[in-house]
């Protein structure tokens, strides 16, 4: 015999003293799934038959079950339970926590009792207890329903080894499907935009008459459509929507959520007195034309509905007014009262409206939110929700949400079929919702231990003292959070060589790549300057739009930890408007469909950014350096006069003249860094990456790509832009290798940086997991101003080349699964809070004490 | 680096004996970071000329001899190449003999001034203490001074450091002259030394006997040669002067640490005018819950602690270190100081749940530090989400910039001011601020006004005006 009960209920176990519960209870659920008044008792006091703590075990039970219920967890309470007054504490936490009370009723005879607490110690309660026990239950038997449970099962002791509990599927769980779907919004009646809503997206409508409510719609292979509700009322033809709605969801080529509008036509209809108002009155007369089985099919067909529909593992939710994490896929009046109206606060507008609790604001849940019911004028992504109520029957347009591409498919009204109450741009911002509601990020999303999943990687975790930093520096030194989608991981260098004279070498790196299975890389020619991140918009109403930054900014250059790249408001502004320029040339707004992009890039000079260290640093040293070594040279030489043959003093003499020369590299090589920046056209900006713009993100295009697309820019504006050269080389090949190596030495011999050496595609996954995305491998002049001007001497080389780099390699693919990360999510039009919870990820991860010099 | 030491007695070659050194000879010495060389560009009866080039390991100077940490975390550093108290310790190891006044085959030539010249190739010197620092410490020892700058990078001439050429010349003992060079090396050097310990003081006594009792800067050694431990300084003064002179000290100190472009607008008198005008403001409106955001060192605090009035007590501060010392300190605190007080970390930029609640909030000196791009996050969360029912910002007044002498025009009062405000933009952004969310404002001088410029602070008083 089968007993169904929900797969998520608080299961109530009725019974005598005696009568089997426990043991019925562990043959049919898990040992973590039974809280037992009795274990509880000893728990607390050693003895599960001390009725001297009897009310602190029960709040025991009451506490656990709480903490499982919210938890979303089937529970099940094992005590005797067979007075009303023993119930109505988890008939509540049960309504409380919105799922379904079971009574599952242990009707054991009271003899059966009696002699099974006579095998058991410590039961030498009189028989009486017993007996009162078993009195009160049959009293209650009649009326648990009436109680509040939704399902009562009866079990008598002759079949009692025969029962089976069956959990069914929650009528709102739907998540082993994956759709795609396309979920429409509120219809209210307006059946021709409808009809050519369908058509748009793929779905093809023949006409049955006398057959499935006269239509046979077909949807596109493998999609479905669901309804967020409110199919009736306002609109030309509601009786023609409901036709068509029911005949797709009796075919499967629809599902529905009911809306109120629905909800209360099916109240009319089961005769229940309600106001005829905001066109139901319309509707019912429209009903009334058609014939009672129909009318009937009507009611059943939305009282069959389900409240809220969970899909896609739970990706996706779908509700007419919405539903808040805490209650998806639970079961209460109460859930469907907020399927159907949303929470309002109780206070009303100037229109008369109730005022709608904002559920959306505070929404933090992993599933997209897709509803209805508060029309607005275009749909609105707010925290991982969306509003496709565009208000068609106010005369604005019905929208359709395609899943899981995340495109809209719009048609117009056809007319204006009611007027609002309140205007549909009403409360209308500059900024979009999202953007309103993040304005500001709340700093309890970013404080303390934080776990970021990705990915690329499954769980990245920050620690306390890590996300303090980040903190720190982001709100002393970072642009606003609005512009900040992307900061770019660290980059290691290759292995040491054991070359003479190197410390790194191509060789190395190329063999990094070999060894990890990647047989294409591509070299680039590394620009000595400062990483910049450029974003930059078609115009200053985009950025308002699309980033939610205030005034009249077109974009921004930032550092590789977020800071503003200029001082200069001005120079800044000549600087994005020269990009902008270059972009508009080269059509990229429209070849790209986007308006705005995501540049990865260097900016030239080194001592554009870098002024103060070379000021205070650098130069000071080259100077103390070079007079120095002067002087030594001096006294050196003019002691060789006097002491020609002195072995110890050639050696010495020897020595210090490798040291000058070392200090005059090292003052070379810093040199060929820096020129003056004057104005705008002292600046070189070398793009490497094309992040991301409105449609995608790119670092699924190989390097060789990026590298073509972006030296289009050089082209086309050569004042700002330099393309970087690069070579593509197949690790088998070992004539490219040789090559590749030769053309580094050139590069380096001419005062070039070094060059960074970078899988041909951007991510790559071995058996062993993430691929560095790019090591460097800098010259060895370059290096003296890393490693100070005499590093290359042999006894110092020798020491420099011990150094760990797997701390900083592991940092570098951490940082790059935050940055992409980051960027899938501000494409995917994530909530802020998502997307800046990845850089700053990557700002505390950077405040990790690894060797500055890799 | 280098250093060269030249005498002109007869016979000059005396000076090898006095050394313990050869002058026909080329010697080496192993030291803790690096090789000293010892060695004679000139020998002769006329003119002898003894070379200590000393060759500081840079790889040892970052990592440390045996792997561990060393004493710096740069290798661009211009350590290895200036005169430092790294050439002092080889001075003290390569002429041990010599400064001790050991000298067993001529023990006669101890005691024996005679003309000498020292040259210091490159010596690193702040560029505002310069020539002049040199004088003070040499001159009163009887030296004439020739001290040249070296030319600097011609494009980057702005910097603050500068190099100089010395050379210094005086009729002294051998030994005179050494334990001069051993003190006053890292004196001029003035950078961070890199044997600081208790012995140091005993071994700036020992060295500094018989000349640096007299000398008129002998605070200013003692500082510097001590880097600024204030406690070993003073337990070296005390021991040299019997009298204690801390005022003198923190003076001293105050003095040479001019290196920032920080205004000192009098900093004692308006902080504390700032502080006990906002005490008198939250004491009169009756605020008992106090936050105070961004409060730095806690200055504040310390003040509304002292008023019981004031029942708790919220310090909010950015910097980890801050609040680290912070709460070391409240630590201290009387009991029933320290229950009224609670230390947080957080930004003014994040909406803080923890910041909700509050009669009042004072914003000290804090707002010019937000980037510009910032505000509006600020002012949802202070105003907008915290919303306490008084709130208290103080900015400085730009126009009283001017006031100040040092400061050159177009600064900032801080390096770490973002913007700073005149009393007209100041008045704007307090009137939309406080018609955004619902407060009044008014905006008063804080400090003494000048009749044009105002006074060198502001405080915007905004009131609940639900």
């Amino acid at each position: 015999m089968e007993l169904g009960i929900p797969e998520f209920c608080l299961v109530i176990l009725i019974g005598a003293s005696g009568a089997g519960k426990s043991t019925f209870a562990q043959r049919h659920f898990k040992p973590t799934e039974i809280i037992s008044s009795d274990t509880c008792r000893a728990m607390l006091a050693d003895d599960e038959t001390d009725q001297a703590v009897s009310a602190d075990a029960f709040d025991l039970v009451y506490t656990i079950a709480a903490k499982r219920l919210a938890l979303g967890r089937l529970t099940v309470i094992d005590a005797t339970n067979v007075q009303a007054a023993a119930r109505q504490p988890l008939l509540a936490l049960a309504r409380h926590y919105h799922v379904w009370p079971v009574a599952i009723v242990l009707q054991t005879p009271e003899r059966v009792c009696l002699e099974r607490n006579v095998g058991r110690a410590n039961r030498n309660f009189g028989d009486f207890v017993v007996k009162r026990q078993v009195d009160n239950l049959r009293r209650s038997l009649r009326n648990l329903r009436d109680e509040g449970f939704r399902v009562v099962h009866s079990v008598t002791p002759e079949h009692v080894d025969a029962i089976e509990i069956v959990r069914q599927r929650g009528w709102s769980n739907r998540k082993t499907e994956h759709g795609p779907f396309d979920i429409i919004g509120d219809v209210h009646g307006c059946y021709p935009e409808l009809e050519r809503l369908l058509l748009e997206l793929g779905y093809s409508i023949n006409l049955t008459p006398g057959h499935n409510y006269g239509f046979m719609v077909t949807p596109p292979a493998g999609r479905r459509a669901v309804f967020v509700g409110d199919l009736v009322d306002r609109g030309p033809d509601s009786v023609g929507v409901l036709r068509l709605v029911m005949s797709m969801v009796e075919t499967g080529a629809a599902l529905c959520v009911p809306g109120n509008h629905d909800d209360k036509l099916a109240r009319a209809l089961a005769g229940r007195k309600v106001k005829q108002t905001h066109g139901l009155a319309e509707t019912m007369q429209a009903l009334a034309e058609t014939d009672e089985a129909f009318r009937q099919a009507v009611r059943q067909f939305i009282e069959g509905m389900v409240s809220h529909l969970i899909f896609d593992d739970g990706k996706l939710v779908v509700a007419h007014a919405g539903m808040k994490q805490a209650l998806q896929g639970r079961m209460s009046k109460h859930v469907r009262e907020f399927a159907l109206y949303g929470e309002t606060t109780g206070e009303t507008d100037e229109f008369g409206l109730p005022v709608r609790y904002p559920w959306a604001k505070e929404y933090r849940g992993e599933g997209l939110v897709v509803y209805g019911h508060t029309p607005i004028p275009q749909p609105e992504w707010l925290n991982n929700t969306l509003d496709i109520d565009t208000g068609c029957a106010f005369g604005g347009a019905l929208t359709a949400l395609r899943y899981p591409e995340r495109e809209f498919v719009q048609v117009p009204a056809l007319a204006q079929y009611a007027i609002p109450k309140r205007p549909l741009e009403y409360n209308a911002s500059q900024l979009a919702a999202q953007q309103e509601n993040d304005h500001v990020l709340n700093l309890s999303d970013f404080q303390g231990k934080l776990k970021i999943s990705t990915s690329l990687m499954s769980q990245i975790n920050l620690r306390e003292e890590q996300t303090a930093a980040a903190l720190e520096v982001i709100s002393r030194f970072a642009i606003e959070p609005q512009w900040l989608m992307y900061l770019p991981p660290t980059m290691s260098p290759s292995e040491t060589s054991q070359r003479d004279g190197f410390l790194e070498h191509p060789a190395e790196a190329l063999d990094y790549y070999r060894r990890a299975g990647v047989n294409e890389v591509v070299c680039e020619a590394k620009h000595m300057g400062s990483r910049a991140i450029v974003i930059i918009c078609r115009d200053s109403t985009v950025a308002q739009a699309r980033f939610g930054v205030f005034g009249e900014q077109i974009g921004v250059c930032y550092t590789r930890t977020g800071r503003r790249f200029f001082n200069d408001p001005e120079l800044e502004t000549a600087f994005l408007q020269r990009v902008q320029q270059a972009i508009t040339k080269l059509n990229w707004w429209e070849n790209f469909d986007s308006t705005w992009f995501a540049l990865d890039c260097e900016l030239l000079p080194w001592s554009a950014k870098a002024q103060d260290l070379i000021r205070k640093q650098y130069a000071p040293v080259g100077v103390a350096a070079t007079a120095s070594m002067s002087a030594a040279q001096a006294a050196l030489q003019q002691t060789v006069t006097r002491m020609p043959e002195s072995v110890e003093l050639q050696a010495l003499i020897a020595h210090t003249q490798l040291r000058q020369q070392a200090v005059q590299g090292y003052v070379d090589a810093y040199q060929q860094y820096c020129w003056p920046v004057q104005s705008l056209d002292d600046l070189r900006l070398a793009p490497f990456h094309l992040l991301a713009c409105e449609q995608r993100p790119f670092y699924d295009r190989d390097h060789e790509w990026h590298m073509q697309t972006l030296a289009a820019l050089a082209e086309t504006e050569p004042r700002l832009f330099i393309a970087t050269e690069y070579r593509v080389v197949d690790l088998h090949d070992q004539a490219k290798v040789e090559q590749a190596i030769e053309w580094w030495q050139s590069l380096t011999a001419a005062g070039g940086e070094g060059m960074v050496v970078k899988p041909k595609q951007w991510v790559v996954q071995n058996a062993r997991g993430l691929v560095q995305p790019a090591i460097k491998c800098r010259g060895p002049e370059y290096l003296r101003i890393i490693y100070g001007p005499e590093y290359d001497l042999p006894e110092n080389l020798a020491r420099l080349r011990k150094r760990g780099l797997s701390g900083k390699r592991s940092l570098a693919l951490r940082e790059l699964a935050l940055g992409l990360e980051a960027l899938d999510r501000f494409v995917n039009r994530e909530p802020l809070r998502r997307v800046h919870e990845c850089v700053f990820g990557v700002l505390a991860l950077e405040s990790e004490p690894v060797d500055p010099r890799l | 680096m280098l250093l060269t030491l030249s005498t002109n007695h007869t016979p000059a070659t005396d000076l090898g004996f006095i050394l313990h050194k050869h002058p026909e000879r080329v010697q080496q010495f192993e030291l803790p970071f690096g090789t000293a060389h010892v060695f004679y560009p000139e020998a002769s009866s006329e003119q002898c000329r003894v070379a200590l080039l000393l060759e500081v390991d840079p790889v040892a100077l970052v990592r440390g001899n045996a792997g561990g940490q060393g004493m710096l975390s740069q290798y661009v550093n211009d350590r290895p190449y200036v005169a430092s108290s790294l050439l002092s310790v080889a001075l003290g190891a390569v002429f041990s003999s010599a400064i001790a006044g050991v000298c067993k085959k001529r023990p006669e030539l101890v005691e024996q001034s005679m003309p000498l010249t020292v040259e210091l190739p490159v010596v690193a010197m702040r560029a505002k203490a310069g020539l002049g620092l040199v004088q003070r410490l040499f001159d009163p020892l009887g030296y004439s001074v020739e001290a040249t700058p070296i030319e600097l990078d011609p494009s980057q001439t702005a910097s603050q450091h500068s190099y100089l050429s010395i050379r210094l010349s005086a009729n002294l003992t051998v030994k005179q002259l050494l334990t001069h060079i051993y003190v006053l090396i890292p004196v001029l050097d003035n950078t961070k030394h890199y044997w600081i310990g208790q012995d140091e003081v005993s071994k700036l006594l020992r060295k500094g006997d018989g000349w640096l009792a007299q000398h008129p800067e002998r605070e200013l050694i003692t500082m510097r040669y001590l880097r600024y431990q204030k406690s070993l300084a003073s337990t070296a003064l005390e021991q040299l002067l019997q009298a204690t002179a801390p005022e003198t000290v923190a003076q001293t100190e105050a003095d040479d640490e001019t290196a920032t472009t920080e205004v000192r607008e009098r900093q004692q008198s308006l902080h504390t005018q700032r502080h006990n005008v906002i005490v008198q403001r939250l004491k009169a409106a009756g605020a008992q819950r106090i936050l105070d955001l961004g409060c730095g060192e806690g200055k504040l605090l310390r003040e509304l602690l002292k008023d019981a009035q004031f029942s708790s007590v919220v310090g909010m501060e950015l910097s980890t270190r801050s609040l680290a010392i912070l709460q070391q300190r409240a630590e201290r605190l009387p009991e029933q100081q320290r229950q009224r007080l609670s230390l947080l970390h957080g930004s003014l930029l994040y909406r803080d749940e923890r910041l909700k609640g509050f009669d009042a909030a004072a914003i000290v000196e804090v707002l010019e530090h937000l980037e510009l791009g910032h505000l509006p996050a600020f002012e949802q969360t202070v105003f907008g989400f915290a919303h306490p029912k008084l709130v208290l910002v103080t900015t400085p007044n730009r126009e009283y910039n001017q006031l100040f002498p040092s400061l050159p025009a177009d600064q900032l009062r801080h390096r770490d001011h973002r913007f700073e405000w005149t009393r007209a933009e100041f008045a704007a952004w307090a009137e939309r601020v406080a018609s955004t969310y619902n407060y009044r404002v008014t905006i008063e001088p804080l400090g003494p006004e000048d009749a044009n410029h105002g006074a060198p602070s502001q405080l915007g008083v905004f009131e609940d005006a639900t």
